[in-house]
């Protein structure tokens, strides 16, 4: 049985991506971030720390690079080099600010090299870690141009959350344990709750078949839940103030985050996009080293 | 001043009391070196247990540096397990048979230094009592390691390669065995007898011998030529700038064979001064070790001149990062000993005077590991401090816990090679014999050759053809 499974993975493997992939998706959730809108005041970071039992490392660890935050917010100074040369007392046009969580690539570098597949792309469009398989090899965190996914370096479970505190544990989700590779999942465990009850309401898409998103083309399982758009938020997008994080499933062509790509002309799929006028501000981080990420950033429109 | 590979009068009797001689009553010495590999030993045991029970943080490593010495390591003894291939199977199927007496520690070095290698990937995974998921046992679950992943490739070649190394060790052995059977008493005679496997040398044996032996050689050579490759592309496969090179297999490949030859002398220079092998591992066979230890050291410069040309021409903007990070960042000091270690000392070994000079040589082989060291943290790190993503820049320096589980790494290679002399003839008794026994025809065969050219006959010199089948 199991040498079955092996050729038979191997063979949709083989496949590849131009077929639409091995995957018959169920949903291809995606995100789009409008760094107009962000103010980086770090509530989504927040958030995911609640949402998702992220452990609280303090400041040396946190200075010696073992925190574990999914959702960062990266600071980009104009004068990066402002108090040495004197030139400014100030920075003029501030900080930039860039809220990176897991991209969710679609032709991941993390998957491949994890040698126990502890990672691997989901139906849902998802690249999805499994704690309990995983070794800690850490091989996925090298491979990630970004350096979006997290090691859990200490044990933290036991100093992170300190008597009462635990209480405010997550019961949706688990607390890592040393050794374990972890990053964001798109708030995985409201997604299923979302297609449960979507399931449970008798909300379900019963053929397959295929779905185009731009030029690219994705088979679709069937019975697939039908989840509405904005049914469910994820907790960085529930928690931003200013609205700046739209998510939802890009095989669904009504749904804002499908309008925003569309709009911003941002395509799967490809290695750059094109811009035909400068109103179209959407691009993918790093695209260009074909990862095909499922985040589009909304470039921040600034005064020259 | 020495010019001949091996004296051809020594007397086969001698031969064998010799290296025999180096099997047995210990000295002070020998146990004051055990002494101190294992307690570098406890050093690393004590380290991985500290590291065991609290996680990889006290290691040092961190975001955005996953790997490091750990990996760094890795490489280097995998390195080194290439040189005892090297001399035993290419040398042998090119029929060099200067490398005879030297040939049996360097196969031992090799499957010690694999085993001290297999070590570091179960050591620096961080739960590494899940490690043997990585080998694609059947499982009920019906749940397989992933076969995309390099480490995955890994783990198969440093097996395999593991495996046959000790076995090629063993098989060359036979014949020894013997010998050290037919003189030995008490526990020894058990053991050499069970290892012999009956080796009575007779004429069917030898013949069955040196297939078997001939068959291996050829099957290690592709293997060894590619598990270093293999483990390259733990780097080559990846998407990093300075990883994603592709000259990372022959590159890596010539670092290990420079490596192990570098070793090689070492420990050539160490068994000639305390088994007092002057007879066997002669000067001559040290020129011969350090000429093709220099040949390797320039193929490895030029791949790496190689590797900074097509990055520089190759306008990345990444990959350049990482190599100026390389060339003034601030792991400067690191790699410009490297390229010192690597690529401008091993020029001691293009002068006859130096290559004879053992004090030197012996302080050059360790050098130049030191360099060969300096290469793989300089291929690990850098990249890991300058990668894409510009947030993620960080350097980091590791920490006691990994110094000591690399240093101690020394120590349990040293200590499974010390017991390895005492009990296993590091002297090929059978094989000097058979070189010995070439060289005397030839010295015979010249000095009939200056005899019949000096009385005018010409016929019978046909006759006279040196050959090195079947001794």
């Amino acid at each position: 049985m199991s040498l079955r499974n092996l050729l038979e993975n191997w063979g949709d493997y083989r496949k590849g991506r131009e077929q639409g992939g091995h995957h018959k998706y169920e949903h291809m959730w995606g995100m789009a971030i409008d760094l107009n809108l962000c103010i980086g005041c770090n509530a989504c970071s927040v958030a995911c720390y609640a949402e998702n039992n992220l452990a609280v490392v303090g400041k040396e660890k946190f200075e010696k690079g073992h925190a574990l935050h999914w959702m960062r917010v990266e600071r980009y100074w104009d004068e990066p080099n402002l108090g040495e040369d004197r030139v400014s007392e100030y920075q003029v046009h501030g900080a930039s600010f860039v809220p990176t969580n897991c991209q969710n690539c679609n032709a991941a570098t993390c998957e491949p090299v994890c040698p126990v597949a502890a990672t691997y792309h989901t139906p849902d469009g998802l690249n999805a870690q499994v704690y309990n398989r995983c070794i800690g090899s850490r091989y996925c965190s090298n491979n990630c141009p970004y350096r979006l996914r997290y090691f859990n370096f200490w044990s933290y479970y036991e100093s992170s959350w300190p008597a009462p505190l635990h209480m405010q544990l997550n019961p949706d989700l688990t607390v890592r344990d040393k050794g374990v590779m972890e990053k964001c999942t798109f708030c995985v465990q409201r997604i299923r709750a979302a297609k449960d009850k979507a399931k449970m309401e008798n909300r379900v898409v019963a053929e397959g078949g295929f779905v185009n998103v731009g030029d690219q083309q994705f088979k679709v399982a069937p019975g697939r839940a039908k989840v509405q758009d904005m049914e469910f938020q994820t907790a960085c997008q529930q928690t931003c103030p200013t609205s700046a994080i739209s998510f939802g499933d890009m095989l669904n062509p009504d749904s804002q985050v499908s309008k925003l790509w569309r709009g911003h002309q941002v395509e799967l799929g490809k290695t750059s996009q094109k811009k035909p006028n400068p109103d179209l501000r959407g691009y993918r981080l790093l695209e260009e080293l074909n990862t095909d990420p499922c985040v589009m950033f909304l470039e921040r429109v600034r005064e020259v | 001043m020495q010019t001949k590979d091996i004296n051809e009068d020594i007397k086969w009797a001698q031969i064998n009391k010799d290296v025999l001689r180096s099997m047995e009553n210990p000295r002070i010495g020998y146990w004051i070196a055990v002494g101190c590999c294992i307690a570098m030993l406890a050093c690393a045991v004590t380290a991985e247990i500290y590291q065991y029970s609290t996680g990889m943080g006290p290691a040092n490593l961190n975001w955005p540096h996953m790997w490091d010495i750990y990996i760094a390591t890795f490489i280097f003894w995998i390195g080194m397990s290439h040189s005892g291939t090297l001399l035993s199977a290419i040398l042998h199927i090119i029929r060099s048979d200067w490398r005879k007496p030297i040939y049996r520690f360097a196969e031992a070095m090799t499957t010690f230094s694999l085993m001290t290698a297999g070590l570091f990937p179960v050591i620096h995974a961080g739960r590494l009592w899940n490690i043997y998921w990585t080998l694609p046992y059947v499982s009920d679950r019906g749940i397989w390691p992933n076969f995309r992943s390099p480490l995955i490739w890994d783990a198969f070649a440093v097996f395999t390669y593991l495996t046959s190394s000790a076995l090629f060790l063993f098989i060359g052995m036979i014949p020894d065995l013997a010998i050290c059977r037919d003189n030995a008493r008490g526990w020894r005679k058990k053991l050499y007898t069970a290892l012999s496997l009956g080796w009575r040398g007779d004429d069917r044996q030898w013949r069955n011998f040196r297939k078997t032996y001939l068959l291996m050689a050829c099957f290690l050579i592709p293997l060894a030529v590619s598990v270093h490759s293999i483990v390259s592309s733990d780097f080559a496969m990846s998407i990093q700038p300075g990883w994603h090179v592709t000259t990372f297999p022959p590159y890596f490949v010539a670092g290990a064979l420079y490596s192990g030859c570098a070793a090689i002398i070492t420990l050539f220079i160490c068994l000639r001064y305390f088994f007092r092998f002057e007879e066997y591992m002669t000067i001559p066979i040290l020129e011969k070790t350090c000429k093709l230890t220099f040949a390797i050291a320039m193929v490895w410069t030029y791949l790496n001149l190689i590797e900074f040309a097509s990055v520089w021409y190759g306008h990345n903007y990444a990959d350049k990062e990482v190599l100026l990070g390389k060339f003034y960042g601030p792991y400067s000091p690191f790699f410009w000993a490297m390229m010192f270690f690597g690529s401008v000392l091993p020029f001691t070994l293009a002068f006859e005077k130096l290559r004879r000079h053992i004090p030197t040589m012996f302080v050059v082989s360790l050098l130049l590991n030191v360099g060969m060291w300096l290469e793989r943290y300089m291929i690990v790190s850098p990249t890991l401090a300058y990668g894409y993503h510009p947030m993620a820049w960080d350097i980091m320096y590791p920490s006691m816990v990994q110094w000591a589980i690399v240093f101690g790494s020394f120590g349990w290679f040293g200590l499974l090679f010390l017991v390895f002399v005492k009990i296993f003839p590091s002297v090929s008794m059978y094989e000097v014999k058979e070189m010995v026994y070439h060289r005397r025809r030839l010295a015979r065969d010249e000095q009939a050759h200056v005899f019949h050219r000096r009385t005018g006959d010409h016929q019978s010199s046909g006759t006279a053809t040196p050959g090195l089948e079947g001794a």
